[in-house]
């Protein structure tokens, strides 16, 4: 038995790009796509992977990540799936790849203008949170009927005193769209403010897919007497590179229960391994967040 | 010049039942109006035209917006109906569990509303919250507590405060005190006729207790089958009352 380039037959890769370009020039706007069976269920990641499949060229190289690593079982699998079908060079350099695809983080290494991330969303509505009507969602939505969203925010800091809210950080695109940037944690919401390369998110249980174009601002919700923060680590470090910017996960480190820290992104923390000199390069265009002002 | 002005209001429910029809009638500004009549008379249809929830199917209704100016009610889309709701018709249902989240404190119901007028400044949004409860009399220490909790006037209360949030010219109340018992009833009205004084407030009152119309509305409008079929003073009414079914109504009156 065979397959199309890729494993996704021409007209459904078609579909899917068109769907694509409709989200490139709305950026926020989840337009609906065809969402196509694969050999893996839904919620595995098929969203990116149907995204993958229909940009994909001869001469890509692909890298896929989940929870920051690249040698964890589902960016393994997702890898050999598409090294298999499209028979595409696969790497864990960032700089290296030209489509990455990832779940859960933004490689702590700034991409470049040349690249796309592919995000695999489970939870693509944002106003899901506090509306559960498809149809009311699409109203609110269509009118930047936001205000609601926010209630959340507000009772975080009345039981809190600050916004906990750790991922699925909700982030207003190019002043219009409200969108979910699940299942990021807030850490990364600053890098899709202003970046040089490409936001695709594609949801396939859902079958949705959203757009960040290069360059274009994205505010992550506040107070403006409660600024958008992300999380820190203050005092700690990682225990393989000695990174103190990065985000650490934390980990049981040996049979004693010691816990320790290590950075998520796993190609990162190899780079600084090699040169501790390395930066980020995220942190000039990282604006914090903004509320979205009054009414349009 | 009148708040609110309503002309030949119609409303034809899908399978051609008639909600209400002819319906004209002015609220003056800070002037609380009061609808009367039995269940089924067609006062709720009236006030939720007004309230833009229920769709008019006939007449017109102009209101002077303080930000806008006059707008035709019926003619206005559906983004405009809600910047109308969320800012300056408030509306206050019978059962506050339908328009509360019992689950949210009574500070975020208060703050949703404040929210939706795009306020953006939590400070700010706690402050206003605050000083509204108080107006509305509740206890500042409840505020970061969940109406769940709440005994029903209490529900009534945030509502209210609610309602209020965004200073509306008009304010719908729909049987405000139904379901209380009677003092708690009393202490409401009390709020509500001190509130109109107070804030100038234009407010539309739906009962079918003339007893609560003659408390709070100088003026009264009885509703049967649909159609005003007497208005006027509230007190003429009440003492000389002269179409048949508001004879009946005034004198079905428990002593």
């Amino acid at each position: 038995m065979s397959y199309s380039f890729a494993f996704l037959d021409e007209q459904s890769k078609r579909a899917v790009r068109r769907a694509l370009l409709k989200a490139v020039a709305l950026p926020g706007y989840q337009v609906p796509f065809v969402s196509r069976e694969l050999p893996i269920s839904y919620g595995w990641g098929t969203g990116g992977i149907q995204i993958t499949c229909a940009l994909l060229g001869r001469e890509d190289v692909v890298k896929v990540i989940d929870q920051g690593a690249d040698d964890s079982v589902n960016a393994v699998n997702i890898k050999r799936f598409l090294q298999r079908t499209a028979g595409v060079a696969t790497t864990s350099v960032t700089a290296e790849a030209t489509i990455i695809q990832t779940r859960h983080r933004i490689p702590e290494e700034r991409l470049r203008a040349d690249q796309i991330l592919v995000l695999q969303v489970p939870y693509p509505e944002p106003l899901r949170l506090v509306e559960a009507r498809e149809t009311e969602t699409r109203r609110m939505h269509a009118e930047a009927d936001y205000g609601r969203m926010y209630v959340a925010l507000y009772e975080d800091i009345v039981h809190h005193g600050e916004i906990t809210l750790p991922w699925q950080y909700p982030a207003v695109v190019n002043s219009r769209y409200l969108m979910s940037p699940s299942p990021i944690p807030r850490f990364d919401n600053p890098k899709l403010h202003l970046a040089d390369c490409l936001f695709l998110f594609g949801a396939g249980r859902e079958k949705r897919v959203y757009a960040i174009p290069p360059h274009t601002p994205v505010a992550s919700l506040a107070f403006e007497d409660y600024p958008f923060r992300a999380e820190a680590f203050p005092g700690r470090r990682c225990e393989r590179c000695g990174s103190g910017d990065t985000y650490l996960d934390e980990l049981i480190l040996d049979e004693s229960g010691r816990r320790g820290y290590q950075c998520s992104d796993t190609a990162f923390c190899l780079r600084r391994r090699q040169d501790p000199s390395v930066a980020r390069g995220w942190g000039e265009a990282s604006a914090p967040g903004t509320p979205r002002g009054a009414e349009a | 010049m009148p708040v609110l002005s309503v002309r030949d209001l119609g409303v034809t429910y899908t399978g051609g039942i008639t909600g209400c029809a002819d319906i004209s009638f002015d609220v003056m500004p800070g002037e609380i109006l009061g609808l009367v009549g039995e269940s089924g008379s067609g006062k709720s249809t009236v006030l939720g035209a007004i309230a833009l929830t229920t769709l008019a199917t006939r007449g017109s209704a102009l209101f002077q917006s303080p930000r806008r100016g006059p707008l035709k009610l019926f003619a206005l889309n559906g983004q405009e109906r809600r910047w109308l709701r969320q800012r300056e018709i408030g509306l206050v249902h019978q059962n506050p569990r339908l328009v509360l989240n019992l689950d949210l404190t009574a500070g975020a119901n208060i703050a949703e509303a404040l929210l939706e007028a795009d306020w953006r400044h939590y400070g700010k949004i706690r402050t206003r919250a605050a000083e509204l409860l108080h107006r509305v009399e509740m206890d500042l220490a409840r505020m970061d507590d969940v109406p769940r909790r709440f005994s029903g006037g209490m529900q009534q209360r945030v509502q209210l405060a609610k309602a209020l949030a965004n200073s509306p010219a008009l304010l719908l109340l729909d049987e405000p005190t139904g379901g209380l018992d009677v003092s708690i009833q009393a202490r409401l009205l009390d709020l509500i006729r001190e509130l109109s004084r107070e804030l100038g407030t234009a407010m539309l009152l739906v009962s079918h207790d003339l007893e609560v119309v003659r408390l709070l509305a100088r003026r009264t409008l009885v509703m049967q089958r649909g159609r005003v079929v007497e208005a006027g003073l509230t007190d003429q009414i009440l003492e000389d009352p002269q179409h048949p079914y508001t004879q009946l109504l005034v004198h079905s009156r428990l002593a």
